[in-house]
């Protein structure tokens, strides 16, 4: 089977059983989505397929093979940070860090989403999409954090969608060494 | 997971043709069939990949109605300019639903065929007739909070958990179909779902290899107020302890029309004539929408931990009604 991921061809001979998580994780060296749930109710898994976020881990691989995959390892690298990325350092959007590739990916899908001009449950207008915090908190509920960071992750989220007016906490991750 | 073969199906056709064989089961999103997988509760032998078929559009039929393909993601639907002006209800109840990345795979045709949520069903070690029939129910005598207080039978006191579907049964929606030896059918969103009774393991009406191939909104109720409103355990990303969706029309002070359907409290999204007939024609009062809670829950049956339910519909439905009616 093949597949394209963060730009790069894949192959690999997988049991038909494999999740798009587990081939990533298991069979491709690419570790940085997490596994919390395996049902898809943490988020810890989340990719972006064709440009959506969606739950690795209800996902077969053989089912994605056509597809533009995504993984939070192709966002950004040390030295080369998505802007989210970089938010979620200067914010301390974590505080373990296992959910948070699931956090960043989830993030800029959601992101599309708004530009897209897609409503959410707590949009009062379904047709005027305004990203505000209780925006932001329902829109990322697909995300749990064990750690209980979400304050620091909507600022950060908050930050990068540009609708904070607020001083930057740090001017880029790479003054605290990230 | 059991094992199982796989195949990309390249047609409608090709897929209700390899549909009808013992142990083959189609697979969209995913989202539902592979969780039920990884826990053996759905053991398929064969999935057929509907998924690329191109049932993924939104059109607009001459009679003024919508067609929804049975692939189209409940995240595009929800957020369709079209759906939203003319359905507002579809979108919020989608919207009220799971999280975006499950709406983003989603499909329409699949949530309306997912399974309960029941405790019991999900877990292997514990009798479920739904699940194992003839294996007795234990959730009647056992802890029952999310089940439901009508429909139920002495076999399966099972939910529906779909959002989505009470909007459909609200709006009145057809789904269509394509049979294994390739005749289609109508079916009205009332006539999908089975009661229980004494088979819990038959929830619909559909044959084996009977694929779903779109949903038929009819035309858009002018002037209608459109609400669907979600009780559950958290803000976000639950599933409904009890829901409302509601269409209603009014002249004045006086109900003109109304279609409500229920979530969370039976096995299919709940829909009974008598709760609008208790409304449709009399001025909107706090009394007409306490006799509504009364036609609704006439025949109400708690288990125990889900007794809740049956005070929480009433006041959900009469706090809905107040909002749809502006009363
Ligand atoms: C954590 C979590 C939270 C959730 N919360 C909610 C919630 O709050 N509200 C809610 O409504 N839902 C919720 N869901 C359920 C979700 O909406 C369903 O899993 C989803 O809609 C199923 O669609 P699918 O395309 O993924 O179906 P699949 O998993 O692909 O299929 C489901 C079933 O339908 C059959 N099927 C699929 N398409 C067709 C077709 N076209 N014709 C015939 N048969 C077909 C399959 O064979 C299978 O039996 C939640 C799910 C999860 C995992
Ligand atoms: S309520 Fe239905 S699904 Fe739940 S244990 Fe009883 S038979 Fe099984
Ligand atoms: S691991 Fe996929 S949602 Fe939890
Ligand atoms: S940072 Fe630990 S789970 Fe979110």
């Amino acid at each position: 089977m093949k597949w394209t991921i963060n730009g790069r061809s894949y192959e690999a001979e997988v049991d038909v059983r494999t999740t798009l998580l587990d081939l990533a994780r298991e069979h491709l060296g690419l570790t940085g989505s997490k596994k919390g749930c395996d049902h898809g109710q943490c988020g810890a898994c989340t990719m972006l397929v064709g440009g959506r976020r969606i739950n690795a881990c209800l996902s077969l691989a053989v089912m994605h093979q056509d597809d533009e995959i995504v993984t939070i390892e192709g966002l950004g690298q040390p030295g080369n940070l998505h802007p989210l990325q970089d938010a979620f350092v200067r914010h301390d959007g974590y505080q373990c860090g296992y959910c948070t590739p699931g956090q960043i990916c989830s993030a800029v899908g959601m992101l599309d989403e708004v530009k897209k001009g897609w409503p959410s449950h707590v949009s009062a207008d379904l047709t005027e999409v305004a990203l505000d915090d209780a925006e932001i908190g329902e829109r990322m509920s697909g995300n749990l954090c064990r750690c209980a960071a979400y304050p620091n992750i909507v600022d950060a989220i908050r930050e990068v969608a540009g609708v904070d007016d607020r001083e930057p906490v740090l001017e880029t991750a790479r003054e605290i060494g990230a | 997971m059991k094992l199982f073969t796989y195949e990309r199906a390249a047609s409608a056709d090709a897929a209700v043709a390899e549909g009808a064989a013992p142990g083959t089961k189609f697979i969209a999103g995913g989202t539902n069939l592979l969780d039920l997988m990884k826990l053996q509760i759905e053991t398929p032998e064969r999935l057929v990949d509907i998924s690329r078929l191109p049932l993924n559009t939104i059109d607009e039929r001459e009679d003024g109605g919508l067609t929804i393909g049975a692939l189209v993601p409940n995240s595009d639907l929800a957020a369709d300019p079209r759906v939203i002006e003319r359905y507002e209800v579809l979108s919020r109840a989608l919207l009220a639903g799971a999280s975006g990345q499950l709406r983003n795979k989603a499909s329409t045709g699949g949530n309306l065929l997912q399974r309960t949520r029941c405790y019991y069903f999900y877990d292997t070690a514990m009798p479920c007739n739904k699940r194992a029939p003839g294996s007795g129910c234990s959730a009647i005598d056992g802890y029952n909070r999310i089940l439901a207080v009508l429909g139920t039978s002495d076999k399966c006191i099972a939910t529906h958990p779909s959002d989505m579907a009470v909007a459909m049964r609200a709006l009145d929606a057809t789904v269509v179909t394509q049979k294994a030896d390739g005749d289609r059918r109508r079916i009205a969103i009332g006539d999908l779902y089975r009661l229980p009774g004494d088979t819990p393991e038959v929830e619909t009406v559909l044959e084996p290899g009977e694929l779903i191939t779109a949903i038929e909104l009819p035309v858009p109720v002018e002037g209608a107020r459109h609400l669907y409103r979600k009780v559950r355990d958290r803000a976000s990303y639950a599933f409904a302890l009890v829901s409302v969706a509601g269409v209603v029309t009014m002249d004045g002070d006086t109900v003109a029309s109304a279609a409500l359907a229920f979530g969370g409290l039976g096995p299919m999204p709940w829909r009974d004539p008598a709760v609008e007939a208790a409304i449709v024609g009399k001025p909107a009062s706090d009394a007409s929408f306490a006799a509504a809670a009364d036609a609704l829950l006439a025949n109400a049956k708690g288990f125990g931990s889900n007794d809740f339910k049956i005070p929480l519909a009433r006041r959900t439905l009469i706090a809905s009604l107040r909002e749809l009616t502006g009363v």
